[in-house]
């Protein structure tokens, strides 16, 4: 579904990734892991469009879609939730549902969407999207902002930051489901997300160290890194 | 009403019930009215307003009361006086438009004062607008005078969606013991447009509060001032928050005045004035908005 050819990414002659080849399937679960750093954030945001690579290409289907904008990708079906939530005075947590999937919805549609993201709807669905929220409510919504767009490919940075572990299994779940409908490419430190990955890529300054599965992943983690890189992974 | 009274009354209130209260002036005279059980409206001499008197005890009661100016060169002064029966419930759905098609300007003077009784609740409503000509003047200048007396309170909606040119905005209120006021106002100005509004609340009563937001959008050259000064006279507490968007050339000036004369009294005042925020945008867009779309959606929302 989604190829990447030896893209790389320079800012202020600094290289943030190099020689990225990476190829993500449909109704596959992808994680993307590594140090703070070490790019992970900077390659889905140019996998969305939000940068630019500086060279390379990213296909989409075989088409090329590398310098596409950020809107003309999503609407092709890939979408993003980001790492910290933007917040906005105003629009509710209804608005920006029906914004994502481009149409009004009944209060059902709404119901079930936040349901998936373990919020309810009469406790939330008219709640603006300002600093009222607090950090894990907004990353439930921006979950849910997401799935309300039934994208083909969709992007989470990080999307355990700032949610509790006790519900993080039922998001865990999700993601499991949605895996039926959609790719998932996550970006995260969370072992407990690397048990349902298809695909963990480990990214060491911009560069991707290796490919593998949770148990190969493991098992190389234990063998070939320090005990210091153990413990971030474990 | 002719119909383009009627067209114009839809662009500051949507549905009038005329199963309540009303009073409906157009060009400077009084064309309807009804009363009801519990809410009087007494006509002042020569046209110059109304007074409205809600009894005591009266639960859910709506009073509609638009103004409509579609004469080019009429300069309308109109004082409202709304005295609140105790323990009384009221909503209160207040609006001016002008459609001005003439090269004249059309200015419209709104005082409105309420006496609030004790115990009662009201909820207030004003929506502006204009249309018409470009190369004229369309002027609204909004009064509220409010005084809440002992356990009463009142939350006040007042929005100026578009055309206005040029609009002094004066909110004045006095608040006794157990005491609560809340203010929204949300101003759009675009092209030449100025926009000025003075919020003006003394917290004398023991147990008294206020929160004022202010959300507003100055686009094209237009100008807008906000003042606002609370008095914390007594144990109160206050809240101010003032956010504005620009685009273009639009400016805005936030000018907040606090002052505490009892050491008990808590007031805060905050205000953000910027364009929109680059990451609003790219959210937006990441949901398969234009950077376009995007904008119309914030500004909708902050304006809402």
């Amino acid at each position: 579904m989604l190829e990447l050819i030896n893209v790389n990414y320079e800012i202020d002659g600094k290289k943030i990734l190099s020689n990225i080849n990476l190829k993500i399937d449909n109704n596959k679960i992808m994680i993307i892991t590594g140090p703070n750093g070490s790019g992970k954030s900077t390659l889905s945001k140019i996998i969305m469009g939000i940068l630019k690579p500086t060279s390379g290409q990213i296909l989409w289907n075989g088409d090329d879609i590398t310098n596409l904008s950020i809107n003309k990708k999503s609407n092709l079906g890939i979408s993003y939730a980001f790492q910290q939530p933007v917040r906005f005075k105003g629009i509710t947590v209804k608005d920006i549902i029906d914004i994502s999937s481009h149409k009004e919805n009944d209060i059902n549609t709404i119901s079930n969407i936040l349901n998936e993201v373990g919020l309810n709807y009469s406790e939330y669905m008219n709640r603006e999207l300002d600093d009222k929220l607090s950090g894990g409510e907004l990353k439930r919504i921006e979950i849910a902002s997401v799935i309300a767009r039934k994208s083909k490919l969709i992007i989470l940075d990080e999307p355990e930051a700032g949610i509790d572990l006790w519900s993080f299994n039922d998001l865990i779940n999700l993601f499991v489901n949605k895996k039926k409908e959609s790719g998932l490419l996550i970006i995260s430190h969370q072992q407990k997300l690397f048990k349902i990955a298809d695909e963990i890529v480990l990214l060491e300054n911009g560069m991707i160290k290796s490919c593998e599965n949770y148990i190969s992943m493991k098992n190389m983690l234990c063998c070939n890194r320090c005990v210091k890189k153990e413990n971030i992974y474990e | 009403m002719n119909s383009v009274e009627k067209d114009l009354l839809k662009n500051v209130i949507q549905d009038v019930n005329y199963d309540y209260a009303y009073n409906i002036r157009s060009n400077s005279k009084s064309i309807e009215r009804k009363i009801t059980d519990n809410v009087n409206i007494v006509a002042k001499e020569e046209n110059k307003g109304i007074d409205i008197i809600v009894k005591d005890n009266a639960k859910f009661e709506y009073i509609y009361i638009p103004v409509l100016i579609t004469e080019s060169g009429l300069t309308d002064i109109v004082y409202n006086d709304f005295y609140i029966g105790k323990n009384s419930n009221v909503y209160i759905i207040a609006g001016c438009a002008i459609k001005n098609e003439g090269v004249q300007k059309s200015e419209h003077n709104g005082i409105h004062r309420f006496f609030v009784e004790e115990g009662a609740n009201v909820h207030y409503m004003e929506t502006h607008y204009a249309e018409g000509h470009k190369h004229n003047s369309k002027i609204l200048n909004p009064v509220t005078e409010i005084y809440l007396k002992n356990g009463s309170s009142m939350d006040m909606k007042s929005i100026q969606i578009k055309g206005v040119d040029k609009t002094k905005r004066i909110t004045k209120a006095i608040l006794e013991d157990n005491t609560k006021l809340e203010i929204v106002e949300k101003i759009m100005t675009d092209n030449n447009a100025k926009a000025d509004t003075i919020f003006d609340v003394k917290l004398n009563g023991n147990n008294s509060s206020c929160h004022v937001t202010s959300r507003s959008f100055a686009t094209g050259n237009s100008k807008q001032k906000f003042k606002s000064i609370i008095y914390g006279n007594n144990k109160c507490y206050s809240h101010v928050e003032c956010d504005a968007i620009l685009k273009d050339k639009g400016k805005v000036v936030s000018i907040p005045e606090i002052v505490a004369n009892n050491v008990d009294a808590n007031l805060v005042h905050e205000a953000t004035i910027g364009k929109i925020a680059g990451e609003q945008l790219i959210k937006l867009m990441t949901l398969g908005l234009t950077e376009k779309e995007a904008e119309a959606e914030i500004i909708k929302g902050f304006l809402k």
